[in-house]
């Protein structure tokens, strides 16, 4: 679950990492209200969405003076911002963050992120902070380093700042950003996050570091350990069709094509993608109905992809394991007679009560187009949205 | 032989009173796995499918000599489950439960390091040696005994693959759904080297998907350790690239996280990649047909 960055700034300030003083705002008269109180002229507006490359898609505007902080507010709130980050459609803006302008000298990138190989937590850092940290990771893989620490123990200040010492950064620095670093894992560690991320970590011309962005994207199978931060979650800033599918364990992702997908595990519903695609068609949607597929999943996963107008067939691909074919089939029969299916359906079933399962659909006498093999389904489900 | 489990494997099933214990115990025994015991807290001298229910791991090891455990709790206790079993003296655990924290998880491992212990999972779908022991959820009827040693990230994909290998008449020396969490037991590196060692396996057949850095990895070691042929699939050619947060995950292992690079990198050490995830026996057969 990923957090706002004023709710990420208020994590790090409560450890103690510096941030600009700043107000959230949902209104224009909000924001210019926060900018009164913040009592200086030299502002930025900062729309807050769970995307990163906000500045390159208008979402971060610099203004001076009250006036121009509600100019801000106006174009942002109410509107979906672009960024490279984000689907064609964009995230909505509900809320703007009003900062006091930072003057930089220096820009530095920090992050803590799970080094799934090592399975350890990593520090990840480099002096080339900014928009571009990406571009640097490819050119000059050598400006960033990293460093993997115990989970049960973290990483101490002391253990920082020798990591530190062999960089060429300033030593007069060395001594804060350990503090801010030690503290950034901290927060790792305890909100059980997924990441951390400063950037950029700046470095005012009077030296002072301060952090300017802050990312914290909380791991979801810990969030029933967090309540607190839980109730921080933003739904609007998801697809309504994937929270609508997280209510019944399902797991959607929608897609540009047309033909609807069903399947039961995630890497299944990936294959089965591929072999749409190069059978010459296109998913509409990813679609893990996961475990114990009850008649009411089976019927939620149809309503959920039926809500995408594009959809002109729905492909189901079972693999019983845990899941039980006879149940997924009375679940399709149940959803098609509930909910008026309009277009093709193909069903392979295969795995745990495969025998039980197709008799079910045979029996029916509803139109299922039934296939032996992934191959045959997905060709059969490519057949009928070409022939229409 | 095959690896890690065998007809003397002893089963205990921790969350056996639950109802995927219950459930997947009786599926297990039917597949003639040795469950020698179950175990949940406050349920000692229950029986379930036969099988008798202990409060501790520690209590059924010392009466039944268990030496290997299956998890099927709720995600909550799941680690401390594995812990327990462990520290009774079982040397295999497989954890069949998803849901559990990453960092959880971590830390359990970093206590695991350096001892003589096998994890599998989490969130996975266990382990198998055709004809002699299934211990996990899979359809046990779908394999066949052989000489292909199967490694995978995915559940419902490895039991596609081991049809299509099934079917073709192609079977089993040891199957193992490694689990689709970001911190895992056993990786794709330790299986391959498993089954470098085992005789009985001719070929591995790994199973990945995009994420992570698993299949750069296992091409490490292939080219520098592995002489068995190895075919791969990797899953998510067509998955576009998610919304991002940050770009410190594509950062951290310096290389790219899409399929199209993982198959690549598997290429050029030597494996020999479906492109078609309807084409994996196929792959499977060609590669063993073409073997030195």
């Amino acid at each position: 679950m990923n957090l706002h960055e004023y709710q990420a700034k208020e994590i790090f300030r409560q450890y103690g990492i510096p941030i600009p003083s700043g107000k959230v705002a949902r209104t224009p008269e909000e924001a210019v209200a926060a900018a009164r109180a913040l009592a200086s002229d030299k502002l930025v507006v900062k729309a807050q969405i769970h995307a990163g490359g906000r500045g390159k898609g208008g979402g971060i505007i610099k203004v001076q003076g009250q006036a121009e902080v509600s100019q801000a507010a106006k174009k942002l709130l109410g509107t979906r911002l672009k960024t490279p980050q984000t689907g064609p459609s964009g995230q909505p803006i509900d809320q703007v963050l009003v900062e006091v302008q930072t003057e930089i000298s220096k820009e530095y990138y920090a992050a803590i992120i799970l080094d799934r190989s090592r399975a350890k937590p990593c520090l990840v850092f480099s002096e080339s902070g900014g928009m571009e940290i990406e571009e640097v990771a490819k050119k000059s893989p050598q400006a960033i380093r990293k460093i993997t620490f115990s989970p049960r123990s973290g990483l101490n200040h002391t253990e920082v700042r020798q990591f530190l010492k062999e960089t060429k950064i300033d030593s007069k620095d060395i001594e804060a950003l350990s503090r801010i670093l030690s503290m950034l894992a901290k927060i790792f560690l305890e909100k059980d996050a997924s990441l951390v991320e400063i950037n950029p970590l700046v470095k005012k011309p009077s030296g002072d570091l301060l952090a300017l962005d802050a990312k914290i994207r909380i791991d979801d199978n810990a969030l029933e350990l967090h309540p607190e931060l839980a109730s921080l979650h933003d739904s609007r800033q998801e697809d309504p069709r994937e929270t609508e599918a997280k209510k019944f364990g399902l797991s959607y992702v929608g897609l540009d094509g047309n033909i609807g997908c069903m399947v039961n595990g995630a890497g299944l519903a990936m294959a089965t993608m591929d072999l749409i695609k190069l059978a010459g068609g296109e998913p509409a949607n990813f679609l893990d109905v996961g475990g114990g597929a009850s008649q009411e999943k089976v019927t939620a996963a149809f309503r959920i992809i039926l809500t995408d107008p594009k959809v002109q067939a729905i492909l189901v691909n079972i693999f019983g394991g845990i899941m039980r074919c006879d149940v997924v089939a009375e679940g399709i029969l149940a959803a098609v007679k509930g909910l008026g299916l309009k277009v093709p359906l193909v069903v392979r079933l295969e795995g745990t009560k495969v025998k039980e399962g197709k008799e079910i659909l045979k029996k029916s006498g509803l139109k299922v187009m039934s296939a032996e093999s992934l191959e045959e389904a997905a060709k059969k489900a490519v057949s009928c949205v070409h022939s229409r | 032989m095959s690896i890690l489990v065998n007809r003397n494997t002893k089963v205990i099933v921790q969350g056996i009173t639950g109802s995927h214990g219950s459930f997947h115990t009786k599926q297990m025994l039917e597949y003639g796995t040795k469950i020698v015991a179950g175990v949940t807290p406050g349920k000692k001298g229950e029986k379930v499918e036969g099988v008798p229910v202990f409060n501790r791991v520690e209590e059924a090891v010392k009466e039944t000599g268990a030496n290997a455990s299956v998890i099927y709790v709720p995600a909550r206790f799941a680690a401390d489950a594995i812990k327990e079993a462990f520290s009774a003296g079982i040397r295999l655990v497989v954890c069949i439960t998803e849901g559990i924290p990453a960092l959880q998880m971590a830390r359990l491992k970093e206590e695991l390091e350096g001892k003589p212990v096998t994890l599998i999972g989490p969130n996975c779908p266990g382990i198998i040696t055709p004809d002699e022991c299934k211990i996990g959820i899979m359809p046990g009827y779908i394999h066949k005994r052989g000489a292909v040693g199967v490694l995978s990230r995915s559940g419902t994909l490895t039991y596609e693959a081991v049809w299509q290998m099934t079917s073709r008449g192609i079977g089993q020396s040891t199957c193992i759904g490694i689990g689709g969490d970001p911190i895992l037991g056993t990786t794709f590196v330790e299986g391959l080297e498993l089954f470098e060692k085992d005789p009985e396996t001719k070929a591995t057949l790994l199973i990945g998907e995009i994420g992570g850095s698993a299949e750069e990895e296992a091409s490490e070691l292939i080219e520098r350790k592995v002489s068995k042929p190895v075919i791969a699939f990797v899953a998510g050619q067509t998955a576009p690239p998610g919304k991002r947060m940050g770009h410190a995950g594509a950062i951290i292992g310096g290389s790219s996280e899409r399929a199209q690079d993982k198959i690549a990198r598997l290429r050029k050490a030597g494996v020999h990649v479906a492109d078609s995830p309807a084409r994996i026996g196929e792959a499977v057969e060609e590669a063993l047909r073409s073997k030195k």
